[in-house]
């Protein structure tokens, strides 16, 4: 009985805390009368049901603790590993015939470039913050560097999407450099503030040089990608697309074609970081976030090593960006913001920093999930951001947090590593 | 004898700190060298020093007669000289094999099977736990495949800072009995960073004693174990 009790204690004074924190929310409502005075009214039937609904929670909670079937549900997890290999191809599968399937109202193919997209800032993050444990906040400026390279190139020289995309990773990877020559001794809060820093410095820089980027109007008509010379357009013209394959113009042909560009650049920075990872490089980014001294003592380059950890993320970020410029036809300062780095971010973080998986997870989530939950108007970001903190309980590293060997002779362990840091071997 | 590695009045400080001050001393081919001392007496700064972090304000250090002072601490690994750091610092979310690899990058792979052997046959507890990450290995386990992962690059010196910190005695003697088993079999040269004095200087054919960044003793390891001062200060628990 004492359990019982227990129990009840335990939510009441759960209920209580939610009644201190709940009252000047819930439990008052400012309004104003016909006059025009303030008034303050009392709601006290709604805080009673909130305190009321977080009192039931906690003991749901606390009797699901109790009870959980904690053998049955390990025996359940270890029967579906070996279908986790299985994930990665069929999403793949899934991602390739994904704007095939007939009767696919365009605007979800739409959301699939967004989605794809995030996954490619999100891989190319991972290298600079998942392998090499450098925390980067300003990642945004080298998607801005590789949006505006495209733009101002197609605007002042006539090039087109496919000359660019190239000089925008190059230009992004030098800027990468020159973020990361000065953040050299820099580590963890420090490196955090000084990245911060740079994203906001480029995207302040791009608002008021208007003279060369047009400040706050954006740069507009920038052009779309073309198949080997053929445009797409909603006329069968020569030299277009549609008119070259004598078929009727639609508009899903300009989607899918965008679908397929980000998809396969999304998979570029998918393999170059897997092979990475078994190089020399990779390994050496990996060694440099677990101890930056012994990779010294080991005569490792550390500030080479870094620095290309900087460079070839940010190229894949400048890449995204030339991608997003053609995608969008319209760039601003607007679209370049801490927001933008921070959901990135949060894409590597969620996904379990350094897992390739982990972060196509976390991209559906963080982008997929606000979007389908638009109809819920108003609820939809309480919705989303409930569901981020549940995820962060469930799974504090992250959805896919074990890291595998690069190299391994084909012997599995028993415990891994990653339960002892937690403290649970 | 040939003079190895040759430090010559070297002087080291953390901003306005000196930590080393004028400190000379010479590791010739094939020996064992230790230099001992007290909880921050500089031993492990003179360690960093020669490795170049941080790097001599005032003084020589020579390597194989060649000057290496100013060199950044990846030029001088590739010189021939390995170090296992303080604390062990092995990475613990990779496996030994991964670790022993970082090990081996400075010599580009070329005698990584050679090495790996000599390090099987030393530490048999590697090979056994070949896969696992390091972060799971006992402390004892995690010493080693320090000193494995040192020997990987191929050094013509290890130098090797406390590698009975917080060991029990039992492992401790194993550690040090392969330290013997390397010098006398292959030929290594070891500069050992200890404060486990009376083990060291058992090992060493000749020490150092630093304290407060100079030195202030030094010969053979038995004429100092047989010193008054030694027994005193570092073997008797006295201070």
């Amino acid at each position: 009985m004492s359990r019982a009790l227990d129990v009840f204690k335990d939510a009441g004074s759960v209920a209580f805390f939610a009644l201190v924190i709940f009252a000047p929310f819930l439990g008052v409502q400012l309004g104003d009368n016909d006059a025009g005075n303030l008034t303050l009214g009392a709601r006290p039937a709604l805080l009673a049901g909130a305190v009321a609904l977080v009192f039931a929670a906690r003991v749901l909670m606390r009797l699901w603790q109790d009870h959980r079937p904690t053998s049955q549900a390990e025996k359940l997890g270890a029967r579906l590993k070996p279908a986790g290999k299985y994930i990665a191809p069929a999403l793949l599968v899934f991602a390739l015939l994904m704007p095939l399937l007939p009767g696919l109202p365009a605007q979800y193919i739409d959301l699939g470039v967004l989605i794809l997209t995030y996954i490619m800032l999100g891989w190319g993050l991972n290298i600079v913050v998942g392998l090499a444990g450098l925390l980067d906040l300003g990642y945004v400026a080298f998607y801005a560097v590789g949006a505006y390279s495209f733009a101002l190139l197609a605007q002042d020289f006539n090039l087109g999407f496919w000359q660019c995309l190239p000089l925008a990773g190059v230009l992004a990877a030098c800027w990468g450099m020159f973020l990361g020559f000065p953040v050299l001794r820099l580590r963890g809060d420090y490196l955090a503030i000084v990245t911060l820093a740079f994203g906001e410095i480029i995207r302040l820089v791009i608002t008021n040089w208007v003279a060369l980027t047009g400040g706050p109007n954006g740069i507009t008509d920038i052009p779309n990608p073309t198949l080997f010379g053929l445009r797409f357009t909603m006329f069968p013209a020569p030299g277009t697309f549609a008119g070259f394959f004598h078929i009727t113009p639609h508009p899903w042909q300009r989607i899918a074609f965008l679908y397929y560009i980000i998809l396969g650049l999304a998979l570029i920075t998918n393999w170059v970081t897997l092979r990475l990872r078994k190089q020399p490089l990779g390994r050496a980014w990996e060694a440099l976030r677990e101890d930056e001294i012994a990779c010294r003592a080991l005569g490792i380059n550390v500030r080479n090593t870094k620095l290309t950890a900087f460079a070839i993320g940010a190229m894949f970020g400048g890449f995204a960006g030339c991608f997003f410029a053609t995608r969008d036809g319209f760039i601003s300062p607007d679209s370049f913001t801490f927001m933008e780095s921070a959901t990135v971010l949060a894409i590597v973080v969620l996904g379990g920093a350094g897992s390739q998986l982990g972060i196509v997870l976390a991209a559906c989530v963080m982008i997929g999930v606000p979007q389908m939950l638009q109809s819920l108007a108003i609820y939809r970001m309480l919705i989303f951001g409930i569901a981020l903190v549940v995820i962060m309980i469930v799974r504090p590293r992250g959805f896919i947090s074990e890291r595998r060997p690069t190299i391994s002779l084909g012997k599995a362990q028993a415990i891994s590593a990653d339960l002892i840091s937690q403290g649970k071997g | 004898m040939t003079t190895l590695l040759a430090l010559d009045r070297v002087s080291t400080f953390y901003g306005p700190v000196q930590a080393l001050r004028e400190v000379s001393l010479t590791v010739e081919q094939g020996e064992i060298v230790t230099l001992i001392g007290a909880n921050g007496a500089g031993k492990s700064t003179l360690m960093m020093t020669i490795f170049g972090t941080p790097a001599a304000k005032s003084g020589r250090i020579t390597y194989q007669g060649r000057d290496i002072t100013r060199l950044a601490p990846f030029e001088i690994a590739r010189l021939g000289l390995a170090q296992s750091p303080e604390g062990r610092r092995v990475f613990p979310r990779m496996s030994v094999e991964e670790n022993l690899l970082m090990g081996a990058q400075v010599v580009k792979y070329a005698d990584y099977e050679k090495q790996l052997a000599l390090v099987f046959e030393l530490f048999p507890r590697i090979e056994e736990r070949f896969n696992q990450r390091a972060g799971t290995l006992s402390g004892g386990e995690q010493q080693m495949l320090a000193i494995a992962r040192a020997l990987m690059s191929k050094p013509k010196l290890l130098m090797l800072d406390e590698p009975s910190l917080g060991l029990a005695p039992l492992v401790i003697k194993q550690i040090f009995g392969a330290i013997r088993q390397l010098n006398r079999e292959t030929g290594l040269t070891v500069l050992l960073v200890e404060q486990n004095a009376n083990q060291a200087l058992r090992l060493a054919h000749r020490g150092y004693v630093l304290v407060n960044g100079v030195i202030t003793l030094q010969g053979s390891g038995a004429e100092l174990l047989a010193k008054p001062e030694i027994r005193a200060a570092y073997l008797e628990g006295g201070h």
